[in-house]
This record gives C-alpha cells, sequence and structure tokens, in this order.
C-alpha cells in the first residue's frame, strides 16, 4: 500500500501543531486545575468562571483574538519580537489551540481533584507529606478524572477548524491540516477525498485515545 | 515523671468565630497511654488534629519535646513527621495494600523499605492480601493496613481517633493489641480518642474526660473510674447521658 505523500505530511503536520498545543496546555492546565482544586485564595470564583467560560469558548473567536494579536497591527505582532510567531505558520496554530484546550485540561483536572474526598488529604498529610507531595498524591488519586482531562483537550484540538483555519490559513505543504484540508476538499465537491480525510481523523483520534487509557491503566499500578 | 511529649498552654480553636475548643492546660508523657472520653462533638478529634499539627490553635501554644508552637508559627515537617494519626474512618489510596503500607516511607525517600513494611504488614496479619487493591478490603481490614502505614513510621506520638469504632470483637481486639505492643515494645507515645470507656479503661494509663471543647478531668486510670472528682465525669463513667 501507498501512502499518498501529501496526505501523509497533512496528517503529520495534524498531529505536531495539536500534539505541541496539547503538551503546552497539559503543562499548564494541571498545575492550574490543582491550583484551583486545592488552595482556597481571594479571587477564586472568578478565575473558576473564567476558566469555565473558557471551557466553552468558541474556537473561532479565540482564532480571532489570536489573529489580531499577532497581525502585523496587532499589538504582539508589531512589536516585531522574535519569540512571538507570525500568522500563517504552524507556530501561530499552536498558540490557538493551546488556548483552546487549556481551559479543558484545566476545568476538568479541577474537578477531578475536587471529588477526591479531602479527609485523605488530611489522612495524607497526616502520614508526614509535604504540600507538594499531597498536590502529587490527591493528582494520582484523581488520575482517572485527569486522563480524560487530557482526552477532551486533545478532542477540542484535533477536530477544530475555525481558529486553525483563520491563523493558519490552510496553505498547501505550510499549514494545511486535516481539518482545514477537509472544509477545501468538501468545497471543492471532492467528497470521496473529504470523507477519507475524514476517517483518518477519527482514526487518530480513537487510537491516541486508546493509547492514552492503555497508560492510565499502568500508571501508579504497582 | 519524664519532661513532657506535649504541653499544652491556654489552647483555643475557633472556626468561623465560634469558639471549639478551650484547653487551659495539659500534658502528655511519653510512652504513656493517653485516653479522651467523652460525648460527640466535645472537642476530642480538634484537639488531635492539632496535636498532629494539622492544624494551628487559635489561640496559645503547643510544646512539643521542648519546643513551642503557637498560632503563628508553622511546624517543621521533620517534628510533623514525628507524629501521626489512625483515623476513625481510614482512607486508603488506589493502590496495592503494600503501597499504601509503604507510602509515608516513599514520602520519607526511604531506601531498603522493604523489610519495614514486610513486619508491619505481617504485624496486622495483611502479609497474604500485600499485593490486593487496598479499596477492595473490609472496614477492619482496612483499618489494619491504616494501623500498619502509621506504625511503619515508628512514629514518637500514635494518635488513634476513634480506631475501632464499627469494627468487629475480632478486629477491635487485634488492634488494640497490636497498639498495646506498640506502646510495651517500642515505647511510643499513644493518645487514643474513644467514646468506649471499657476501652479506655483497658489501654490507658491516664484518662481525661472533654466536654464542650474543654477537659473536665484528667487523671490516672483508676482515679477517673473509680474515684471521679466531677460529677459529670461520673455520669459519663456511669452510662448517663451528659450535655
Amino acid at each position: 500500500m501507498k501512502v499518498d505523500p501529501a496526505l501523509f505530511e497533512i496528517v503529520l503536520l495534524s498531529l505536531r501543531v495539536s500534539g505541541t498545543a496539547l503538551i503546552f496546555s497539559t503543562l499548564i492546565g494541571i498545575p492550574l486545575g490543582v491550583l484551583m482544586g486545592l488552595s482556597r485564595f481571594f479571587g477564586r470564583r472568578l478565575v473558576i468562571a473564567v476558566l469555565y467560560t473558557g471551557m466553552g469558548f468558541p474556537p473561532v473567536v479565540i482564532g480571532l483574538f489570536v489573529y489580531l494579536l499577532l497581525s502585523n497591527s496587532g499589538p504582539l505582532g508589531s512589536m516585531n519580537l522574535s519569540f512571538v510567531p507570525e500568522l500563517f505558520t504552524p507556530a501561530a496554530m499552536v498558540i490557538s489551540q493551546s488556548v483552546i484546550s487549556f481551559p479543558l485540561v484545566a476545568g476538568f483536572t479541577m474537578a477531578a481533584v475536587m471529588g477526591v474526598d479531602p479527609q485523605l488529604r488530611q489522612q495524607i498529610q497526616a502520614l508526614g507529606a509535604t504540600k507538594r507531595q499531597i498536590a502529587l498524591t490527591v493528582l494520582a488519586e484523581a488520575r482517572v478524572g485527569v486522563v480524560v482531562s487530557i482526552i477532551a483537550g486533545f478532542g477540542s484540538i484535533i477536530s477544530e477548524v475555525g481558529a486553525v483555519m483563520l491563523v493558519g490559513g490552510n496553505i498547501e505543504h505550510r499549514t494545511r491540516v486535516l481539518t482545514t484540508a477537509i472544509v477545501l476538499e468538501t468545497r471543492k465537491g471532492n467528497f470521496d477525498l473529504a470523507l477519507a480525510l475524514g476517517a483518518v481523523l477519527l482514526a487518530i483520534s480513537f487510537f491516541t485515545n486508546l493509547a492514552v487509557l492503555r497508560l492510565q491503566g499502568r500508571m501508579f499500578d504497582e | 515523671m519524664n519532661q513532657s511529649v506535649y504541653r499544652l498552654t491556654n489552647v483555643r480553636k475557633q472556626y468561623d468565630g465560634r469558639q471549639i475548643l478551650q484547653v487551659d492546660q495539659l500534658e502528655i508523657y511519653p510512652g504513656e497511654t493517653f485516653a479522651l472520653v467523652g460525648p460527640s462533638g466535645a472537642g476530642k478529634s480538634t484537639l488531635l488534629r492539632l496535636l498532629n499539627f494539622l492544624e494551628r490553635p487559635t489561640q496559645g501554644n503547643i510544646h512539643f519535646n521542648g519546643a513551642v508552637f503557637g498560632p503563628e508559627r508553622d511546624v517543621p515537617i521533620e517534628i510533623k513527621r514525628k507524629v501521626t494519626t489512625v483515623f476513625q474512618r481510614p482512607l486508603l489510596l488506589n493502590r496495592s495494600v503494600w503501597a499504601n503500607v509503604n507510602f509515608g516511607l516513599s514520602l520519607r525517600s526511604v531506601k531498603n523499605s522493604t523489610e519495614s513494611t514486610r513486619f508491619a504488614l505481617k504485624k496486622v496479619g495483611l502479609l497474604d492480601l500485600a499485593k490486593q487493591r487496598a479499596r477492595t478490603l473490609s472496614g477492619g481490614e482496612a483499618q489494619r493496613v491504616a494501623l500498619a502505614r502509621a506504625m511503619v513510621l515508628r512514629p514518637q506520638v500514635l494518635l488513634l481517633d476513634e480506631p475501632t469504632a464499627n469494627l468487629d470483637p475480632y478486629n477491635v481486639g487485634m488492634i488494640e493489641d497490636i497498639v498495646t505492643s506498640l506502646n510495651r515494645e517500642e515505647g511510643t507515645t499513644l493518645v487514643l480518642v474513644t467514646h468506649n470507656v471499657f476501652q479506655a479503661r483497658r489501654l490507658a494509663q491516664r484518662v481525661a474526660f472533654m466536654l464542650d471543647g474543654r477537659l473536665v478531668e484528667v487523671a490516672d486510670v483508676e482515679t477517673f473510674f473509680e474515684n471521679p472528682q466531677d460529677a459529670r465525669t461520673s455520669a459519663f463513667v456511669h452510662g448517663e447521658m451528659v450535655y
């Protein structure tokens, strides 16, 4: 069986962009979720409200914000800083996807952590755990929910089209990913190809989740 | 007696402005078994949380091994690790029995903890269940795991918060035997909270009666049960309701 190089390139870019965005959103979202779930501070409710809003925010609107931020006349784009990516690049797509998925990772992690019996926290503390050890142990106890948060975060970006279309521009060999390719092929009337791309997207999503679930079963099992 | 392990002076604990605990003076001595009895809501568990440094007092000082800890001073982790508690409702981690017993040692990065963990599991009669998931155990077995995970740490003070409530006589007997041998063989200071005056009489050398957050009477076990000085203690000892 011969794999079409163009299709391979699209699949690879999709995985690269969404995978990188998921790493960023996990690195930000899990600690934030643990912090929100375990600590009490002034303004916590406001932060939770913002987080919940972020969980339901339309990706295309986030794409619009990132577009405006990065465009040449935008607040970041106009500064010409070397670490700020340009529009219509995979890096810009990673930024928008990270913003889309981190509230989901943080929100579901927070819910999972809050679901762990507070008495357990006290019992862990009584066994001599430091604050950091308590947080890590509670996180391990909430692992099923935390894995769900990562799966939700991945699902929200691998299948997302609005933001990547806006900030990526669906440029062939440069920023074309599976979802934008599906839109393009559908518009061109190539329904067979669009359906095939859809099947590839579904398969990626399915096997990624399967792998994460297997990892969930192995982690922390002695 | 020796220098006290704990000396509490004018300790108060408030939640949302409501005073829950008011202990003017209390000393607990090394190697003794000290029982706290009293009705529900008397403040016994609150006192245990303060003794385990899980919470700070609102006012007053807790002297521990001569060091003073008050409302402001954070207790260093090395001091906290000299004390641990077995709670009434044991909550175990969603891991194996072995991992639960080994947990406190892993927090302390103890190397070669296998022998200690094996010994503790053997002591509570659960070595055969070491690989089983802790959450599949019965109530009595879970409490024995909780006791094993505490005693494996060889604490200077072991706090027991109604450890045998809701357990069958077999498990009650087993847990009492283990803590008694811990006290006699290792010299562990025990502070036992119990509703059960018979248990306090069986295990303790000194007993305190608590009511409404205050210590009504502290006495050696014989005086406490045979010749209590306070009418309320007498009523409680004789099974009469005390409010």
